[in-house]
């Protein structure tokens, strides 16, 4: 059987800088993969290049076989694959129900007739979309904040805010930049989780993260990136032995 | 829409009604001009204030609409009503083909493309393109609209066309805020980037926005082709764009109420002041200038809240 997400060799430069250099690994369905390394060794390119905010130079990226690489991202999310940001990026000036309402963009119709006329359909359907947007926050546990601005919410109610926008839009991949940046321990728990039962909703979970205790709670397998290539693959335990992987971390003066 | 908005709009509707009575020709005629912006500032609002793109070259779209509705008259009889639809279609063609090369730029670079693109148009309609435009004489001689063979000529009977059209236009645009389409163009404001990422094609709500917004300002053109029955390139100019530009931002970009009130203003204030002769651009210059200071939000600032609770509980299931 063939993965959910595949990469092969995908390379990425930047003028002189090759951020991402001829990575490939796969993601099957139903698990939760996390993508490691340090500073620079192009975890978020990699991610961008997912999500079709970048081109790849070289390689291929396959989603269910079908290929990512010349799709825009818009295109990309329709076919299943949902993102969450580094840096948050809510529409800080709306309200946490107007934000998960983006996600159901992608799955709801009607047009500009549809906003000019309101046949019947068009407000059932409008109807649905808010629906299943409280849905989401109820997941997320932010049912309580959905008319409070998005600025207004606390820092890890942002973070589950964001993953509640990309849930909404019926992911199969759910791609998690970073989610457990800037939360505290109680917070971080809380996520580990959340993540567990998006898994159980039959969605595939791939994380970036920087919390060892996360990654190595969260997820099933791991890929590790250094200065743009992979440098090992494997269960937790493995990796948390691998050599490359300790002295890529720590440095080969510390042991 | 809340009641107390409803409340304003419905007050404004029996002010203008009555305006006949109580002004005289003159002032019916500003009043016409007030509309005429009011429905240029909305449609500009939609570009800019909707989906937060830079366009200062809006006069374009309204010259569009305005000779299609002149050369369908002159040249072809077509009655100037029923060119009103056509106009709309022209402006927004034309609106769709210019702006898709170069709707991907951010504001400021689009703001320089749309400046070249309204003094592009204005110098083609002076050079009599295709021979169809009459030069810098304009179109004369465009007939008077006829509704149920009623021909409308005096202003107090154009009031009541254009502030027709005004109402129905508030009435959609107020639609649009709230629905599906209305949101992505929200979305693209706050955040193209992740617009994109939630599933939006912003490509193409960008143009869509900008083809509406060349759509209405090109039907507004057509009313006003009716109005004055000759038209020249000198209403069309750059200067026009500026203002339009203006009366959104000083009204409260995104906010309908606030885009009417800034065209209001900005149309009647310089009037009000006449008797200061040359010194009343001074005045004007001098409201802008303390508006942006005291109130940059613009009059009538938008409130983002659209969704209320009564949406939510619309839903079934009240947060």
């Amino acid at each position: 059987m063939s993965a959910l997400l595949e990469l092969r060799h995908v390379t990425k430069s930047f003028g002189g800088l090759t951020a991402v250099e001829d990575v490939s690994f796969d993601v099957a369905a139903g698990s939760v993969v996390g993508l490691i390394g340090p500073n620079g060794a192009g975890k978020t390119t990699t991610f961008n290049l997912i999500t079709g905010n970048y081109r790849v130079d070289r390689g291929t990226i396959h989603f269910e076989g079908r290929p990512l690489t010349s799709l825009r991202t818009n295109r990309i999310v329709r076919l299943g694959v949902a993102r969450t940001f580094q840096n948050i990026r809510l529409f800080q000036q709306l309200t946490a129900l107007e934000n998960v309402l983006a996600g159901r963009h992608c799955r709801t119709r009607s047009g500009l007739l549809g906003a000019l006329v309101r046949w019947p359909w068009t407000v059932k359907e409008e109807r649905e979309a808010v629906r299943r947007a409280l849905a989401e926050l109820e997941f997320v546990g932010l049912r309580d904040r959905a008319m409070e601005l998005a600025t207004n919410l606390a820092y890890g109610d942002q973070r589950r805010l964001e993953v509640a926008r990309a849930l909404a839009t019926e992911p199969k991949l759910l791609v998690l930049d970073e989610p457990a940046g800037g939360m505290n321990e109680h917070e971080t728990d809380q996520l580990v989780d959340l993540i567990g039962q998006i898994k159980a909703r039959g969605i595939t979970v791939l994380l970036i993260e920087h919390d060892m205790s996360l990654v190595m709670r969260a997820c099933e397998r791991i890929v590790v990136l250094e200065y743009g290539e992979k440098i090992a693959e494997g269960p937790p335990e493995a990796i948390q032995k691998d050599p490359k992987v300790i002295e890529a971390y720590l440095g080969t003066e510390g042991i | 829409m809340s009641w107390r908005l409803l409340a304003l709009y419905l007050a404004g509707a029996a002010a203008v009604a009555c305006a006949p009575l109580v002004l005289d020709a003159y002032w019916v005629d500003v009043l016409n001009s007030v509309g005429l912006y009011v429905l240029l500032a909305l449609s500009l609002n939609l570009i800019l204030g909707d989906a937060g793109l830079f366009n200062m070259g809006h006069a374009a779209f309204y010259a569009v609409g305005a000779y299609a509705t002149a050369i369908l008259n002159t040249r072809l009889g077509v009655p100037v009503l029923w060119a009103l639809p056509v106009a709309g279609l022209v402006a927004a063609a034309f609106g769709a083909a210019v702006a898709r090369p170069v709707i991907h730029l951010r504001g400021d670079y689009l703001l320089v493309v749309t400046i070249g693109l309204g003094e592009i148009v204005r110098i083609a309609l002076v050079n009599d393109v295709f021979g169809l435009t009459g030069g810098a004489n304009g179109i004369f001689g465009i007939a008077r609209p006829v509704l149920l063979g009623q021909k409308i000529r005096k202003p107090q009977e154009f009031l009541y066309l254009i502030w027709a059209f005004v109402a129905l236009t508030v009435f959609l645009f107020h639609r649009l805020e709230v629905s599906r389409f209305g949101r992505a163009l929200t979305y693209l404001r706050e955040d193209p980037v992740a617009a994109e990422g939630s599933g939006i094609d912003t490509a193409r709500y960008r143009l869509m926005a900008f083809s509406l917004g060349a759509a209405w300002a090109g039907m507004t053109g057509s009313l006003y082709a009716a109005k004055m029955t000759i038209i020249s390139p000198e209403s069309f100019s750059f200067w026009e764009s500026v203002v339009l530009f203006l009366m959104v931002i000083l009204g409260g970009s995104g906010s309908i109420p606030g885009v009417i009130a800034g065209s209001a203003l900005v149309v009647v204030l310089p009037e009000l002041f006449r008797g200061f002769a040359s010194a009343r651009m001074l005045v004007f210059g001098l409201v802008m200038m303390v508006m942006m200071v005291v109130r940059p939000q613009g009059l009538f600032p938008l409130r983002s809240l659209r969704f209320r609770r009564r949406d939510a509980e619309r839903a079934g299931v009240a947060p």
